[in-house]
């Protein structure tokens, strides 16, 4: 499902004093099959944003926001709200929300605190009852929730009497995820899937997303502060700022603009760190910024531009 | 936090800002008394005007109070609506078996209605312009003479103040888990009492855990702070009373003592 | 005499369950700055409540600043041993950063103006001198935390153990607590005790600790914790990204020793090309 937003605005506490614009003309697109990564800082609107994408900043009663302002005399009308993910189209009233929601699973921050149920397998089956039409069977459930907790990384014998509550932090957070794919969504949008993890969760949660990403769902969006997590993952990434979209660029050429994400207060990857310190020093890096290609391009550079003296290379 | 109006400070320095806690709350408890003392519009007029007086001089702006209004626009239309039909009256308009309205009974709705609208703004200027800790500290103060009878007063302030500090948090929490449980198909809305009320648990527990939780951190964290207790514990901010309290304390005399004498000697028509 | 001491401890917090910490020895100097790291479930959190007696040990005796830590002292030690905690939301006790500053001095029962001085002291320590008036739950989550040092800091404490307090920041944050507790440690000599799971934040203590299972199973100069990058894998501690590229690049032949500091990496890469 392809993911279309164009000329997207939104203000909380319209017309009150609070009243803040969180997104300000936003269009973005997000094709099918990518691994899309969206940064900013908090209250750049990047959160607002991803809410949209399943209508849960959309609810009919807010359809007053979407419609343009009246343009003033002598000016040309404002150009419409367009917001479609797949064939969903979202500044329609009449669109199906629980069918858009079943495809695009969306994961929040630390989600592991919104497991409540008394068995685990209880808790991954809760998306799948609420979404079909008619009652599932047991066996139904059992086999659905057995291949999320797989996908995920866990023993569905295992684990599936046991209490979410018993289960280690890890552990909490995949199950958590699995109960937001367990409906195969097409899209899944994660909030900082990463955060709070030790470095070695944090990689196996990678992994994890990436293992999704191949057999279970087509796109994949993720927002993330960890710049070295988007370079190292994403297709792509967004940067928001102020509620617009500054630019939207591959890693590879995203982190050339090292200067510039500073200047937004962001973060750029220990490996655009180096070729910046590096071209300090004369020695131009090109590379895409996984540590992999950085590291084979500055060997590579050692080779051609060896040490006078017969040093090593 | 995104619709917890009543109750949030609203953080501008003004004169009102300034006071005295103490002062503030026995201010609103004078300023109800002479509200239910007002029996005739020059009293609830004198009131009003008292009340405007101080919003302005509070720096809150008028949509911010008036949001505090909205919150009990219902209460208010359904009181006065249950007064005009039951009050009874001698002027007339409309009878039909128990419902009568009368011009006496109109009259006396929008007294009540103004008197509930006057009371709900004092109350949130309270708390738009104390924080909760200076409004803590305001009734821990004025309770102490509890103390003898051996009430944990400190106790008591200290709980209050930290519920409100968290009240902003656990309703972000609220959102996000109810957020997280929608994306999962939950629905809040429709079906009967009861299936509404089933559907909250998916909200519930986590929020409930978390609360724990929360408790459990801040707990070790005070403790970690050497808190022990109201015993050996000084205060940071001395409550002490300024030129401001005691213009404030007149303005707040000087009303009471007016609407009594209204009361007494302006007979108004109504 | 030792900022803190461990005696041969050992604690579980129920009945058998498995040792949490077990036969532990680790002593921190006075002035030192010491990065305890360890996979979550190490055990390294426990160290952190034991000392300054939100837990009793089973086993074993601690000792801070050389006094038997006891159900008597207990208050006098948590004016020397302040502990900052992980979530910036839940350490908080008021609505304004002043109040919650001020909170542990009152507990103490200092004066009104003591307080006052210690706030400003506290404020400028962290570098929020100008958020004093300003409402907690507003500040990002490294300002929060910051908060929170101040918070410790507002009791003059000796020894700072700051418990896994960046976990929850992203990148930046935690730049900035790493950054307030070097300098509390280098410029008011204040025994700092980092605990935390991103080796990068090792970089700058003085000695630093590996736990696993409940016990000290490493201890060195944080470079020399690095360099035995075998044993850290077997300890479910993952090596941090400029690890691995000194690996990387070193297994292709290029001649550059460990670091965890990028500049010094730049700089080794440099002299290695024309």
């Amino acid at each position: 499902m392809r993911i279309v937003a164009e000329h997207l605005s939104y203000t909380y506490n319209a017309k009150s004093p609070f009243e803040t614009a969180a997104l300000k003309d936003v269009s973005l697109t997000i094709e099918e099959g990518e691994f899309f990564g969206i940064i900013g800082h908090t209250g750049s609107g990047k959160s607002t944003f991803v809410q949209h994408l399943n209508g849960l900043l959309r609810l009919p009663s807010s359809m007053k926001k979407y419609r343009p302002k009246k343009p003033k005399k002598g000016q040309a009308p404002l150009p419409a709200t367009v917001l479609k993910v797949g064939d969903f189209d979202l500044t329609d009233k009449k669109t199906n929300f629980r069918a858009l929601r079943r495809s695009v699973g969306m994961v929040f921050q630390y989600p592991e605190y919104q497991l409540f149920a008394e068995t685990v397998r209880d808790d991954v089956a809760f998306g799948l009852k609420n979404f079909s039409e008619e009652k599932l069977t047991d066996e139904e459930l059992d086999s659905a929730v057995r291949a999320a907790l797989e996908v995920v990384g866990l023993d569905f014998d295992e684990l599936k009497d046991k209490s979410p509550f018993e289960l280690s932090g890890g552990q909490k957070r995949r199950v958590a995820i699995a109960g937001v794919i367990v409906t195969r969504p097409e899209v899944l949008v994660l909030d900082e899937p990463a955060a709070g993890l030790d470095p070695l969760g944090k990689r196996e949660i990678m992994e994890l997303l990436h293992r999704l990403h191949r057999e279970w769902c087509k796109t994949v969006v993720i927002v993330s502060h960890d710049m070295d997590e988007i370079s190292e993952n994403c297709t792509r990434a967004a940067v928001f700022a102020d509620g617009r979209v500054e630019c939207v660029l591959p890693p590879r050429e995203l982190f050339r603009h090292a200067q510039r994400l500073t200047e937004l207060g962001l973060d750029v990857p220990l490996t655009a760190k180096l070729c910046a310190l590096l071209q300090e020093r004369g020695i131009e890096i090109d590379c895409d910024f996984t540590v992999q290609d950085f590291c084979a391009k500055v060997l590579d550079y050692a080779r051609s531009h060896p040490k006078q003296g017969g040093g090593r290379a | 936090m995104k619709d917890v109006s009543f109750g949030q400070f609203y953080p501008v320095d003004s004169f009102v800002h300034r006071l005295d806690p103490r002062l503030k709350i026995l201010f609103l408890i004078a300023y109800i008394v002479a509200i239910f003392l007002a029996t005739n519009f020059y009293g609830l007029a004198a009131c009003a005007a008292v009340l405007l007086l101080t919003v302005v001089a509070a720096h809150i702006p008028l949509g911010k109070v008036l949001r505090a209004v909205r919150g009990v626009t219902f209460l208010v239309l359904f009181t006065a609506a249950l007064n005009v039909l039951f009050y009874g009256g001698e002027t007339v308009y409309w009878e039909w078996g128990i419902f009568c309205v009368s011009f006496e009974g109109i009259i006396f709705s929008v007294f009540l209605a103004l008197r509930l609208v006057l009371l709900v703004v004092c109350s949130s200027l309270l708390t738009y312009t104390t924080t909760p800790v200076s409004l803590t500290d305001g009734v821990e103060s004025l309770l102490t003479p509890l103390k003898w009878i051996r009430l944990p007063i400190h106790e008591l302030a200290l709980v209050m103040s930290i519920a409100l500090r968290f009240i902003p948090i656990l309703t972000d929490e609220t959102q996000r888990i109810r957020n997280a449980q929608m994306a999962r198909g939950a629905d809040f809305e429709s079906g009967g009492i009861i299936k509404k009320v089933k559907a909250t648990i998916p909200i519930l527990v986590p929020l409930l855990l978390s609360a724990f939780r929360r408790a459990d951190e801040l707990g070790d964290a005070m403790d970690a702070r050497c808190y022990t207790g109201g015993k050996h514990r000084t205060k940071y901010k001395k409550l002490r009373f300024t030129w401001r309290d005691a213009v404030a304390f007149l303005v707040g005399a000087a009303l009471v003592t007016g609407v009594v004498l209204m009361r007494i000697y302006l007979s108004a028509p109504y | 005499m030792k900022a803190i001491e461990f005696k041969d401890v050992s604690f579980r917090y129920e009945e058998e369950a498995p040792f949490a910490v077990t036969h532990l020895n680790f002593s921190v100097g006075e002035g030192e700055f010491v990065a305890v790291l360890g996979h979550n479930g190490s055990g390294k959190s426990t160290l952190a409540r034991l000392a300054n007696g939100l837990l009793t040990p089973d086993e074993g005796e601690i000792r801070v600043l050389g006094t038997l830590l006891g159900d008597k002292n207990l208050y006098e030690v948590r004016r020397n041993v302040g502990v900052v905690f992980q979530n910036p939301d839940n350490q908080t006790v008021a609505t304004i950063v002043e109040d919650d500053v001020a909170f542990g001095a009152e507990n103490v029962g200092l004066p009104r103006e003591e307080i006052g001085r210690r706030i400003d002291f506290a404020l400028r320590a962290v570098g929020m001198q100008d958020f004093r008036t300003a409402t907690v739950a507003r500040l990002s989550g490294g300002q929060k935390q910051r908060i929170a040092i101040a918070g410790v800091l507002a009791l003059k404490p000796r020894i700072v153990i700051l418990d896994e307090s960046t976990a929850m920041l992203d990148p930046r944050g935690r730049r900035e607590i790493v950054e307030v507790v070097t300098r509390l440690n280098k410029e008011e000599g204040i025994t700092v005790v980092l605990i935390t799971h991103f080796m990068e934040e090792a970089l700058l203590a003085d000695r630093a600790v590996v736990m696993n299972r409940g016990e000290l199973v490493m201890q060195g100069t944080p470079r020399e914790i690095f360099e035995r990058r075998e044993d850290l894998v077997t300890y479910n501690l993952a090596l941090p990204r400029i690890g691995v590229i000194c690996e990387t690049l070193r297994a292709g032949g290029m001649d550059v020793g460990d670091t965890l500091d990028a500049g010094t990496l730049a700089e080794e890469i440099a002299k290695c090309v024309s």
